[in-house]
């Protein structure tokens, strides 16, 4: 027989104590989100559903147009991934390859964005969306997300082409490839693995954006998941099931994404952290 | 070589999008803030010069005031309720534990999710009626509560899931430092007869000082940033009692149309931001170890 420790008996009762005090609250949601407001009244709020009430999502994706939403949240987030992974591509080759003197302006401009808080730009950039009528667009916030998801990435790119060895570019160079070509055909498909952390990055910091969605966007057409949620509230406070529902598909694909890439999403979100 | 990566036009062509749309974005945006904070306007009427004294009445300002309070309070509840936890965790999961994916795994799970969504639970957990937290505690015996419309209650209540949030993210980051020690470092103290704590106290925790500023920096700039979860759960009511600088700001601008205040206090978050981030790296100045 294998001796136990009680000091690891105990050890594991805290770890496994704390791990419910993180999940229970998940749990307590997707409970709720398949009972009806008899069950929640009559005293069984934080148990296992007696009936799975199904049809609180189906009410809250098309009576409280939560599939509408979730389409917009997944594009506006895609593109910003896209766009800012290509274009923090570009600088940080630019700042960690190339030998250009503008570089010593160029490197501390964004490492300084990375200390400005959205909250200082809030006002100026709603007065500039609502000088270009661009106020309730896509663009009202697909534009700021992008620019704010850039000095993390670049941040974070820089490091990544900086250990790249320069032979690559060498060779390049006596095969006859321009810059341009060395960069999309030879540098890009190495830095695959860094792209997906910034990427999952973005796209944690884009889905869950909160100040920025409830400021430049308003109407219906437009509302990605952190707004439509906000306004679902008054509509359904006493609906607890469909708005239960609706905050289970909000976080459905954060939760997919990161039983799927656990490892990946964890580095990402330490990524910035541990370098700097 | 030189030729090719000293190209100056294709440097440009790699970096101006992104320089324009930061400037236009990030840059330009803070200087206008700075310009507005000096301003009496309404955002419609004339703007009127008035130089600090936006900055003036903001110092003298209850509400303000009790807003700057509360988010000190909030960066000293993270600092103890995130960094201690997640210390203890990181200490015990880096220690080769059975089931340390799992439970890596399950303590990031709250980061993850969106303020809106954490914000929207809470108000469930803290119904007075029927929320799961009052159900808990009328099970053992005890008088439920109004949790976020008593001034008496508001500020913890709407404090904690900012606090429970993230000590998952703390745990990782000084995990992740934890797990960069090398090995055999351990082994020596180990053959020197040191035991589990001794390990913690005088090898790890010397080592992984500069991760733990890291975490000491995001907690307290993180706290005085504060923004959704409050907007989601009080708006900073009852009276101001969750009131932080920026929902104070956000409603002075947005429903009290003051820009010229609201653009004064966006940029006292900014510095004292700032002021903070600095001042965490003077007190503890640490060296990079390499090994």
């Amino acid at each position: 027989m294998k001796k136990i420790k009680p000091t690891k008996v105990l050890l594991h009762i805290v770890l496994a104590a704390f791990a419910v005090v993180q999940i229970y609250p998940l749990l307590f949601l997707l409970f709720f989100s398949l009972k009806d407001n008899n069950e929640i009244y009559s005293g069984n709020v934080m148990g296992l559903p007696k009936e799975f009430h199904w049809s609180n999502y189906q009410n809250a994706l098309f009576n409280a147009n939560v599939g509408h939403y979730l389409l917009n949240s997944i594009f506006v987030t895609l593109i910003v991934i896209v766009v800012s992974d290509i274009l923090a591509c570009m600088v940080s080759y630019a700042i960690a390859r190339m030998r250009v003197k503008a570089n010593h302006i160029i490197k501390p401009f964004f490492s300084i964005g990375l200390m400005i808080p959205l909250h200082a730009v809030l006002l100026p950039v709603f007065i500039m969306l609502r000088n270009l009528k661009m106020l309730d667009t896509y663009q009202a916030i697909i534009i700021p997300y992008i620019a704010f998801a850039l000095p993390m990435a670049i941040f974070f790119m820089i490091g990544f082409f900086q250990v790249l060895p320069l032979e690559l570019e060498e060779s390049a160079f006596l095969d006859g490839c321009g810059i341009f070509r060395t960069f999309f055909t030879i540098i890009l498909p190495l830095v695959k693995p860094a792209l997906a952390t910034i990427s999952i990055f973005t796209f944690l910091s884009t889905w869950n954006e909160m100040m920025f969605a409830i400021t430049f966007i308003n109407s219906e057409k437009y509302r990605t998941l952190t707004v439509g949620i906000m306004q679902m509230v008054g509509q359904y406070t006493t609906d607890w099931g469909t708005m239960g529902a609706g905050l289970v598909v909000a976080t459905l694909p954060t939760v997919v994404i990161y039983l799927l890439f656990s490892n990946q999403v964890q580095s990402g979100m330490v990524a910035g952290a541990v370098k700097g | 070589m030189q030729k090719m990566l000293g190209n100056k036009k294709a440097y440009w062509i790699f970096v101006i999008p992104a320089f324009v749309i930061y400037l236009v974005m990030a840059f330009v945006p803070i200087a206008m803030s700075g310009y507005y904070s000096t301003m009496q306007w309404d955002g419609i009427g004339e703007k009127i010069f008035i130089g600090i004294d936006n900055y003036l009445k903001l110092i003298k300002n209850e509400a303000f005031l009790l807003s700057a309070r509360n988010s000190l309070i909030l960066a000293i509840a993270s600092i103890i309720g995130q960094l201690i936890p997640a210390l203890f965790f990181a200490l015990v999961l880096a220690r080769k534990v059975k089931g340390e994916k799992v439970y890596r795994t399950i303590y990031f799970i709250p980061v993850l999710l969106s303020t809106v969504v954490i914000g929207q639970l809470f108000l469930k957990i803290y119904n007075p009626d029927y929320g799961a937290l009052n159900a808990l505690l009328q099970s053992f015996g005890f008088q439920g509560q109004d949790w976020l419309g008593d001034k008496r209650f508001v500020l913890a209540s709407s404090l904690f899931p900012i606090v429970w949030q993230y000590i998952g993210y703390h745990m990782l980051i000084l995990y992740t430092g934890i797990k960069s020690v090398p090995a055999d470092i351990y082994e020596a103290a180990q053959i020197d007869g040191a035991n589990e704590r001794q390990m913690a106290f005088h090898v790890t925790i010397p080592l992984i000082k500069s991760t733990m500023k890291v975490s000491l920096t995001f907690a307290v700039i993180g706290s005085l940033k504060l923004f959704d979860l409050i907007w989601v759960l009080t708006k900073g009511g009852p009276l101001h009692a969750s009131e932080v600088p920026s929902t104070l700001m956000y409603t002075s601008i947005f429903s009290r149309m003051e820009y010229g205040m609201g653009s004064a206090m966006a940029i006292f978050i900014v510095l004292e931001c700032l002021f903070f981030y600095f001042l965490i790296e003077k007190c503890f100045k640490v060296e990079n170890i390499t090994y």
